[in-house]
């Protein structure tokens, strides 16, 4: 028999730690696959935040850090500069780069460093027990937002491919979504090119992956599904804001 | 052989620290600390080395967490502030077992404070700045040679116990040009099996600071804690002063020793035993420094409200022989100061009768 779908050889016999319904396990598996289709194993350095995906160290086969919270490009950086030959993967959710993070993602991304970072954004904060995020929509009920977010008190939602991609240090700013299957191969050409980047000394590489949360959202897998196009899609569109690629040929 | 310069303290330390093969220097600018910053930012370029000007203290720690776990020599040196933003990534590197330096040159705090020479980061360096159970082994040079020294001698503790090190300077020493003695330049071998640099021909390294349950997490913290006890034993650095026929010893480090020292040799020209010990090292604290000194009394300066005397009291005997001297807010005592301060503890305890 022909085998058309296996498990990537990158990723170890762990069990993912996240909830069932949950975005993070198809990046994980996404970014081990285009890792091993890059031929990066022996290169690559995944530096992983506080949050959801805080123990994912254990399910690669791969160099891995986890740093503290929101300050994952910080470490990035100083691995980068350390090793410039190696492919160094920043993976952060929005409770980490948009609340704890913020200075630390726009300098690095305002120094321009040369390595990819991948921000999933579930607009919750999900391992503590979903809370009110920075990037939480209006109206949406979080355990620190009982009656919902409101604007007055807590401001609005952030959009961070768009506000990245304004930074001139960055070179590459995308939102992808991982729903269904075709969004999901989208968001894997994304990813991809956001390493392929990074491999060729671009600046700092930017992947927006808009993950549905069924626990942190109180709803159940499917309907999660559906809540990123009717919900989510309204205040995070899918986009490239920015593709100095595309621009420079 | 060594080249003899005359040189300001910062600058003598980053010039050490470049010599001594820390090619990764990350920071934010601050007084009294940031000679340190410009020399390297001045000198790496022509060294093939790596300078960031950090946005915060926050992240220049961090990114210092990610040179040292690609097992290379990284500083940042900041002042009391900067360290208080960069505990999170001390106590993390305590954690992940990372070598870094870190230089504080103390300023007055609280809050904002000052600018000049002050002391009153001891309790901030030696007990801990972040969170949960760890040690960060502290020099405390006394002059723009142990700057020097120190800057060689950090990184290779950093190293041999995989731990943070932080060298304890102030605005006094770190202003101060002196005569000092560079060694030659080395080239540390930091192929570290532990280092992330891509799994080729190994399988994976992970560097963690995530506990996977409170029963691995307490097993990995008695690891660390086997290394504390080992550190404490094996490199407790102190200098002692003629103790051994001494009424009284006085205690001070950093540069409240240089005023110290001044101090006891006018009380030993006026006939008075007094000798002194320097802690080097202010953790481990040299408790060693104080065996066979039970019959003295002691006498601890500081430009602090009295942080050490802490430490000094849990390495006597009778702890109510410990008396302490200090000035706070910047302001430092004279050796003359201090010399009547010994002439009233020994009118006190009735010492010399001719006194």
């Amino acid at each position: 028999m022909k085998v058309v779908y296996k498990r990537p050889e990158l990723l170890t016999d762990a069990h993912f730690s996240y909830c069932g319904g949950c975005g993070h396990g198809i990046i994980n598996k996404l970014l081990a696959e285009i890792i091993e289709e890059e031929k990066l194993a022996e290169k690559a350095i995944l530096v992983w935040p506080i949050g959801c995906s805080v123990y994912a160290d254990q399910n690669f086969k791969v160099d891995s850090i986890c740093a503290l919270h929101g300050r994952a490009p910080s470490v990035g950086t100083g691995l980068k500069r350390a090793l410039p030959e190696n492919t160094v993967i920043v993976y952060q959710g929005d409770g980490d780069m948009v609340s704890e993070g913020m200075a630390e993602i726009m300098h690095a991304a305002i120094r321009g460093e040369k390595f990819s970072v991948i921000f999933v954004n579930n607009a919750i904060f999900g391992m503590t027990g979903g809370q009110m995020a920075p990037t939480t929509l209006l109206e949406q009920k979080t355990t620190t937002s009982p009656y919902g977010r409101r604007a007055e008190t807590s401001g609005y939602p952030v959009n961070m491919a768009e506000l990245i991609s304004n930074v001139r240090g960055c070179y590459f700013s995308e939102r992808v979504y991982v729903n269904n299957p075709k969004n999901i191969m989208n968001a894997k050409k994304a990813i991809k090119k956001c390493i392929q980047y990074q491999m060729e000394g671009k600046g700092l590489s930017f992947v927006e992956v808009v993950s549905q949360c069924p626990t942190g959202w109180g709803v159940n897998p499917l309907d999660s599904l559906k809540m990123v196009e009717t919900e989510m899609s309204k205040v995070y569109p899918l986009g490239v804001f920015k593709d100095m690629g595309v621009n420079d040929n | 052989m060594g080249e003899k310069v005359f040189m300001q303290g910062n600058m003598a330390l980053a010039e050490a620290a470049i010599r001594a093969g820390c090619k990764y220097y990350f920071g934010y600018p601050i007084t009294p600390a940031s000679e340190i910053m410009e020399y390297y930012a001045a000198k790496m370029p022509e060294e093939n080395g790596v300078f960031v000007q950090a946005e915060t203290e926050v992240s220049a720690s961090n990114m210092i967490a990610g040179v040292a776990a690609a097992g290379k020599r990284a500083m940042m040196a900041t002042s009391g502030p900067g360290i208080s933003l960069g505990a999170e990534a001390i106590s993390y590197m305590c954690a992940a077992q990372l070598p870094a330096v870190l230089v504080n040159v103390m300023r007055p705090g609280p809050g904002d404070g000052d600018i000049v020479a002050c002391q009153g980061d001891y309790f901030q360096a030696v007990k801990g700045a972040g969170h949960g159970d760890y040690n960060t082994i502290v020099l405390a040079p006394y002059s723009a040679q142990e700057m020097v020294d120190f800057a060689f001698k950090a990184f290779e503790l950093a190293e041999k116990y995989r731990n943070p090190v932080m060298i304890l300077s102030d605005g006094g020493l770190a202003k101060m040009m002196e005569s000092v003695e560079l060694p030659d330049r080395i080239a540390p071998d930091t192929q570290f099996p532990w280092a992330l640099t891509g799994a080729k021909n190994r399988d994976a390294n992970v560097i963690t600071t995530c506990a996977k349950s409170p029963k691995q997490w307490e097993e990995y913290n008695l690891v660390l804690q086997e290394k504390f006890i080992k550190i404490k034993d094996a490199e407790q650095k102190w200098e002692s002063y003629k103790t051994e026929d001494a009424d009284v010893v006085v205690v001070a480090f950093g540069i409240s020793a240089r005023i110290a020292f001044s101090a006891v040799k006018m009380a030993r020209d006026n006939n008075m035993k007094v000798g002194m010990i320097r802690p080097i090292t202010l953790w481990p604290f040299p408790e060693k420094a104080f065996k066979g000194l039970d019959d003295k009394y002691f006498f601890v300066t500081e430009l602090n409200s009295g942080q050490m005397v802490e430490d000094v009291k849990l390495s006597v005997k009778d702890k109510e022989k410990v008396s302490f001297y200090g000035r706070l807010g910047g302001m430092t005592p004279t050796p003359k100061e201090l010399y009547e301060k010994l002439i009233e503890l020994y009118k006190e305890h009735k010492l010399n009768a001719n006194i």
